[in-house]
C-alpha cells in the first residue's frame, strides 16, 4: 500500500476524486459550497491500523495463524500467533516463512482479477485469455456441462486433485457437481502418500492411518526416521517443524535419520545422518531382519500374538507349506532364494556391512524404539512395499503400543476436527486412482479394473469430458511427466472441457477453457481445526472488500448451480458464512469444549494440549488384542496379508512391478539398481522451505532466498566439471530441464536431488527445455503397481553443464 | 542504557528463513534487501568406495544474524556524518536518515554484513532490532517469528548466560567489535576461524 506522509492512500484519493466527478456530473448550477471542500481534515486524518485474523489455508497441516494488520482496506502487515515464551511446550502456530510472505502472493502481479475465456484461436496451454462477464463465463460453462452430462453422463465429469485451498467451506465442488447432475468420477487416494495409504489397511487395517505423536518419543531410547524431514514438510511453529525440535531436546535416545539427503531436519546434529541410496530402504530393513533374527532380537512373543505371517507358524492355512513367511524371504529360503545378509543389502544401499550390523544390533537391544518415516520412501515404484518394510522394524522387535513407540508410518497428530461443508451423495460409483486423471481422459474407456486399479466398476464408461480444476497445480506442473500430459490435455478431441478456477495464473490453469477468478481462503470467513502434539483450531474473517470481480468458489459454485437449475440443492438456502456457522454447531455437538462461534471469531487462534499426554499408537491393542482387535482380516497385523495375496492374483502387473503379500525389497524401475549408460544418475525431489508444492513458486522475494538448485555430489559434479553456481542441464527419457547446480556433500554420491514444486518454464512448441526447474519433465507417468500411485522420485537422469 | 542483544540457538534452527521472511514484511523489504541472513555454514566429505559404500564426514549447520548492535561499532565509528548511530535506551545501532549521504562505509566496514546502501532510498537501510516495537514492550519480528523458537531478544547480561559471544565460523573473531549476539553452538559448530567448512549458499545471503 503506498501511504504518502499525509496518510492519503491512493485509494481513498481516487474514491474522493470519484465523488467530485459525481458532483460535476449533476450539471447546471453548482452550490457554491461544493467546489470548496470542506471535509479536507477527514482526508488526511490517518485512517486507524486494525488487524483480523485469518489462517494459512494450503496442504500443509500447519494452517498457521495470520494476524492480518489492515488500513485503508489493504493488508500491510502479516503477523502470527506467539506467545513471548520459547517454553516448547507451548502450542504456538507461529507461520513459517510462506506465512508471513502473504502480502506478495495476494498482491501479486499475476492475480485472477475477472471471469476470462480461451482466446479465440489459441490452443490449450498457450495460456492466452480474454476478459468475458461472469454471465458470459457461467453460460458457457452450463452449456459444456449440459452437452457432456447428456452425450455421456457424469462418469465423464471429474473434479481434479487441487490442493491449495483448506477450510471448513471452503471445498464446494464435490457438493456441486453432486447437486447438479447426479455426482461425478471421483478418486482414491493422493499425491502425498498413495502407495502407503494403499498398503496400510493391509498391514494395521484401515483405522491405523499415522503412527504416535512425536512427543511420545520422549520415552524412547533410539528413534528412527526413515526418509524424513520433519521441520521442511509441516513447517509451522505448531506442528512437525516445532514438534520435531523439542523431541530431539526431550527424547531419551539418540535419533538417526537415514535420507540420501542430509535434509534440512539434520542442521547441527551430522552424527545422525546414515546416508541411504533413494529407494533402497527396504534391502536396509531386511538386512536389519536378518540380523535382528539371527541374533534372536526378534520378540518372538509378540509376533505370535499380534500378528500372521512372520514364521511358518503364523501363516494362514491357504499359505502354509509353502515357504510363504517373512522369515523364510529374510532367512533366503522363500521367494528368491536370497538370504538379506549385511553383505547382501550393502552395496545395494550403500551402507557398510558393519554399520548395518551395529545400527541392527542398537535397535534390537533398545528398548523403547520409535520408528517413523516421511512420505519420500513410498512415494517410488516399490513404494508400498518400502512403506510396509519400514513398519517391520517395530513389528519385528515388538514396539508398538508401548510408551516411547509408534508404529512405523509417520508421525500423527493430535487434531481438532471440524464437520466440513458436506459433499451430498454421488451417484457414480466409479472411482479412478487420483493419478490417473490424465491417462482417463487419454484412454479412460479401455481402464479397467483389472489393469488400471478402476474402482466400483469392471471398466470406465467413457473418457473424462469435463473437468473442474480449482485451487491446484496438478494438470501439469506437480504431475509428472509434464511433456506428454501437455499432449494430451492441448488435444482438444479428448477433453472437451476444462473449468479452472485459481487466486493466480499457473502452469496448469493455463489449460483451462473458462478461467474464474477465485479469493484466497484468508479473503473469507473461515475455520479450521488441526494439530500436531497439541491442537489447535483457527478462526477469521476477511481482512478487505473483496477486489476486482473476484468471487468466493461457493458464490461461484452457487452461480453454476443456478445457471443449472440446482440453486436450492446446492445451496439450502444458505451462505458460505451462513454453511460456516451450522457446520460449526454440527462440530460443537461433537466437541462441546470448543468455544462459541462469536467466541472463536473473537479468538481467532483456539489451542487444546492433549489431556492423555502423547498419542500412543495402537496403545488398546496392544493392551488387549482379542477386545480390541485391528481391522484387518485376522484382527491382528499382518505380515502375510492373505487379502493382498487374493489381490494379486485377481489383477494384472508388469514383470517388473514389485508385488508380494510380504514386505519384500525390489529394485525401482528407475532407480540406482536399474541406472543405465546413458542415465547413469538417479534423482529425487525434496519439499522445499520456500515452498509448499508450488505455492508461492512465483514470488520474486521467495525465489530470491529459496532458488531452485539441483543438489550434486562432489564426486559426481567433478566427473562433469560442474561448479556450485553453475547453470547445468538434467535430462533423462521423458524431458530436459535447466537449473543452477548446488554441489554438496549435503547428498549421496550417485543422486542428483531437487526441490518439488518449482514452476515450469518451457516453451511447448519449441526445444520445450524446463528453464524453470521442473522435476516433473523428469518424472514418469507409469503408476505405483498397487496404488496406482505418483512414483515421482523414481528417475533417473544425467547431469552435464548448460 | 541497558544493552540489548540477540541470542540464537543453534541446536534449534533448521535455517527455514521464517525470521527473515517475518523481518522483511515488517519492513516493507522488497527483493533485493534483506536485513536478517541466514548462512549455511558446510563441510567435510561424502564419498563412496570402489564397493559402492558411503562415508561421509559431512558437517552443516545453520546461522541466522541480523545487525549485532555491537559493542564497539565499527559502523559507527566510520560514519562520516555521524548519521549512524547508537541510540541510548537498548543500545541499538540506528541510521539517522536525514544524515546519511550513502557512502556504503558503514556497509564495507561491517564484519557481519549488517548495513547497506539502499538502491532507491541511496541511504543506508539495517536491523534496527524493531525498536517501535521495543518502545511498545514487544520484541523484535523476527524474535517471536521463529517456528522452533530459536531466537531471543534481552539485556545482553542476562543473554549471555545462555551462550557464548558469536564465537563460530563463519564468524570474525569476535574480540573486534564485541557483537551482541550470543550463541548456543550446536554439535556440528565449528570455532570463528576454522577453515573446515564454507558457506554453502553464498547466493542466499547476499
Amino acid at each position: 500500500m503506498q501511504t504518502t506522509k499525509l496518510g492519503i492512500s491512493r485509494r481513498t484519493f481516487i474514491k474522493t476524486g470519484g465523488a467530485l466527478a459525481a458532483l460535476a456530473a449533476v450539471g447546471g448550477s453548482v452550490p457554491l459550497g461544493s467546489l470548496f471542500r470542506h471535509d479536507i481534515p477527514q482526508i488526511y486524518a490517518e485512517t486507524p491500523e486494525t488487524f483480523v485474523w485469518n489462517h494459512c489455508a494450503v496442504n500443509c497441516p500447519g494452517r498457521c495463524a495470520l494476524k492480518l494488520y489492515v488500513k485503508d482496506d489493504e493488508i500491510v502487515r502479516v503477523d502470527t500467533y506467539s506467545m513471548d515464551t520459547d517454553d516448547m511446550d507451548e502450542i504456538q502456530p507461529r507461520a513459517c516463512l510462506r506465512g508471513r510472505s502473504y502480502r506478495g502472493w495476494v498482491n501479486h502481479p499475476d492475480r485472477i482479477n475477472y471471469p476470462m475465456k480461451r482466446a479465440a484461436g489459441s490452443k490449450r496451454g498457450e495460456g492466452k485469455y480474454e476478459r468475458i462477464t461472469w454471465d458470459e463465463a457461467i453460460e458457457i460453462i452450463a452449456t459444456n456441462y449440459r452437452q457432456v452430462i447428456e452425450h455421456y453422463g457424469p462418469e465423464a465429469v471429474y473434479m481434479n486433485y487441487c490442493t491449495g485451498n483448506y477450510g471448513v467451506t471452503a471445498r464446494p465442488w464435490f457438493r456441486l457437481l453432486n447437486s447438479i447432475g447426479g455426482g461425478f468420477l471421483s478418486f482414491y487416494g493422493n499425491y502425498s502418500l498413495a502407495q502407503l495409504m494403499w498398503i496400510t489397511p493391509y498391514i494395521f487395517g484401515s483405522k491405523v492411518t499415522a503412527g504416535s505423536t512425536l512427543d511420545a518419543a520422549d520415552d524412547a531410547e533410539l528413534v528412527l526416521v526413515f526418509g524424513s524431514s520433519p521441520v521442511e514438510t509441516r513447517q509451522g511453529g505448531a506442528v512437525s517443524h516445532h514438534d520435531y525440535v523439542r523431541l530431539r531436546e526431550k527424547t531419551k535416545g539418540k535419533v538417526y535419520v537415514i535420507d540420501p539427503r542430509f535434509n534440512d531436519s539434520l542442521l547441527g546434529h551430522s552424527d545422525e545422518w546414515i546416508p541411504i541410496n533413494p529407494g533402497t530402504d527396504a534391502a536396509l530393513v531386511s538386512a536389519i531382519a536378518y540380523e535382528l533374527i539371527m541374533n534372536e532380537w526378534v520378540d518372538e512373543e509378540f509376533l505370535h500374538t499380534y500378528c500372521v505371517g512372520y514364521d511358518e507358524e503364523t501363516l494362514p492355512n491357504s499359505a502354509k507349506g509353502q515357504n510363504l513367511s517373512y522369515k523364510d524371504y529374510i532367512l533366503g529360503s522363500g521367494y528368491d532364494k536370497q538370504a538379506k545378509t549385511p553383505a547382501w543389502a550393502a552395496p545395494i544401499t550403500g551402507i557398510a556391512t558393519s554399520r548395518i550390523k551395529s545400527l541392527a544390533q542398537e535397535i534390537g537391544t533398545t528398548k523403547p524404539v520409535f520408528v517413523i518415516q516421511g512420505w519420500g520412501p513410498q512415494r517410488r515404484s516399490n513404494g508400498e512395499m518400502t512403506g510396509w518394510s519400514i513398519c517391520m522394524i517395530p513389528i519385528l522387535t515388538g514396539n508398538i503400543g508401548l510408551p516411547g513407540t509408534s508404529n512405523g508410518l509417520r508421525e500423527g497428530s493430535y487434531a481438532i476436527a471440524l464437520t466440513g461443508l458436506p459433499d451430498g451423495t454421488n451417484n457414480v460409483k466409479a472411482s479412478i486412482s487420483v493419478f490417473s486423471m490424465v491417462d482417463a481422459i487419454d484412454r479412460g474407456s479401455q481402464m479397467t479394473e483389472e489393469a488400471d486399479g478402476v474402482v466400483g466398476v469392471k471398466q470406465l464408461p467413457y473418457d473424462i469430458k469435463f473437468v473442474v480444476n480449482w485451487a491446484g497445480n496438478c494438470i501439469t506442473n506437480q504431475n509428472s511427466d509434464i511433456n506428454w500430459v501437455h499432449d494430451v490435455m492441448s488435444d482438444e478431441s479428448k477433453c472437451q472441457f476444462v473449468l479452472g478456477s485459481d487466486i493466480l495464473m499457473t502452469d496448469s490453469l493455463k489449460y483451462s477453457d473458462v478461467i474464474l477468478p477465485d479469493l484466497f481462503r484468508l479473503e473469507q470467513p473461515s475455520l479450521i481445526g488441526t494439530g500436531g502434539d497439541g491442537a489447535y483450531m483457527l478462526a477469521g474473517s476477511s481482512p478487505t472488500s473483496v477486489k476486482f470481480e473476484r468471487k468466493s468458489a461457493y458464490d461461484a459454485a452457487t452461480l453454476i448451480a443456478r445457471a443449472l437449475g440446482k440453486e436450492q440443492e446446492f445451496t439450502e438456502g444458505k451462505t458460505q458464512e451462513e454453511w460456516l456457522k451450522s457446520c460449526y454447531e454440527q462440530s460443537r455437538v461433537k466437541d462441546p469444549l470448543l468455544p462459541t462461534y462469536d467466541e472463536a471469531m473473537e479468538m481467532g487462534v483456539y489451542t487444546r494440549k492433549n489431556p492423555k499426554g502423547p498419542t500412543i499408537i495402537m496403545e488398546s491393542f496392544r493392551k488387549d488384542p482379542i477386545t480390541n482387535p485391528l481391522a484387518t482380516p485376522s484382527g491382528k497385523i499382518e505380515i502375510y496379508s492373505e487379502k493382498l495375496a487374493t489381490h494379486i492374483s485377481n489383477h494384472r502387473f508388469a514383470d517388473d512391478d514389485p508385488v508380494a503379500p510380504i514386505p519384500i525389497y525390489a529394485p525401482e524401475w528407475y532407480g540406482v539398481e536399474t541406472t543405465t549408460k546413458e542415465y547413469p544418475l538417479q534423482c529425487s525431489g525434496f519439499h522445499y522451505r520456500g515452498r509448499l508444492h508450488s505455492c508461492w513458486g512465483s514470488l520474486d522475494i521467495m525465489q530470491e532466498l529459496n532458488p531452485q538448485e539441483a543438489w550434486i555430489n562432489p564426486t559426481d559434479a567433478q566427473e562433469r566439471s560442474i561448479k556450485q553456481g553453475d547453470t547445468i542441464r538434467v535430462k533423462n527419457q521423458f524431458g530436459e530441464i535447466e537449473l543452477p547446480a548446488k554441489v554438496t556433500p549435503r547428498v549421496i554420491v550417485g543422486t542428483v536431488v531437487m526441490p518439488q514444486g518449482a514452476w515450469h518454464d518451457a516453451n511447448m512448441n519449441g526445444d520445450r527445455v524446463d528453464k524453470g526447474g521442473n522435476i516433473n519433465t523428469l518424472t514418469t507417468h507409469r503408476p505405483s503397481p498397487f496404488a496406482k500411485g505418483n512414483p515421482q522420485h523414481t528417475n533417473i537422469c544425467q547431469a552435464m553443464k548448460a | 542504557m541497558a544493552q540489548h542483544a540477540f541470542f540464537f540457538d543453534g541446536t534449534r534452527c533448521s535455517g527455514c528463513k521464517t525470521c527473515v521472511y517475518a523481518c522483511k514484511d515488517k519492513k516493507n523489504l522488497k527483493a533485493g534487501s534483506t536485513y536478517r541472513h541466514v548462512y549455511e555454514y558446510t563441510g567435510g566429505q561424502t564419498r563412496k568406495d570402489e564397493q559402492g559404500i558411503c562415508v561421509s564426514s559431512c558437517f552443516s549447520y545453520s546461522l541466522s544474524m541480523a545487525c549485532n548492535h555491537c559493542e564497539s561499532s565499527i559502523c559507527v565509528q566510520v560514519c562520516p556524518t555521524g548519521a549512524m548511530h547508537k541510540e541510548e535506551k537498548y543500545g541499538v545501532v540506528l541510521v539517522d536518515e536525514s544524515r546519511c549521504v550513502g557512502c556504503g562505509y558503514c556497509h564495507m566496514a561491517c564484519p557481519y554484513n549488517a548495513p547497506h546502501i539502499d538502491a532507491i532510498s541511496g541511504h543506508s537501510v539495517k536491523c534496527d532490532a524493531c525498536i517501535d516495537l521495543l518502545n511498545k514492550g514487544e520484541k523484535p519480528v523476527c524474535v517471536l517469528s521463529c517456528p522452533a523458537r530459536a531466537l531471543k531478544f534481552g539485556e545482553a547480561g542476562a543473554l549471555q548466560t545462555l551462550g557464548q559471544r558469536a564465537a563460530i565460523a563463519p564468524l570474525p573473531d569476535p574480540k573486534y567489535t564485541q557483537p551482541n549476539l550470543f550463541i548456543k553452538p550446536s554439535r556440528d559448530t565449528r570455532p570463528y576461524g576454522s577453515q573446515d567448512g564454507v558457506i554453502a549458499n553464498p547466493q542466499e545471503v547476499k
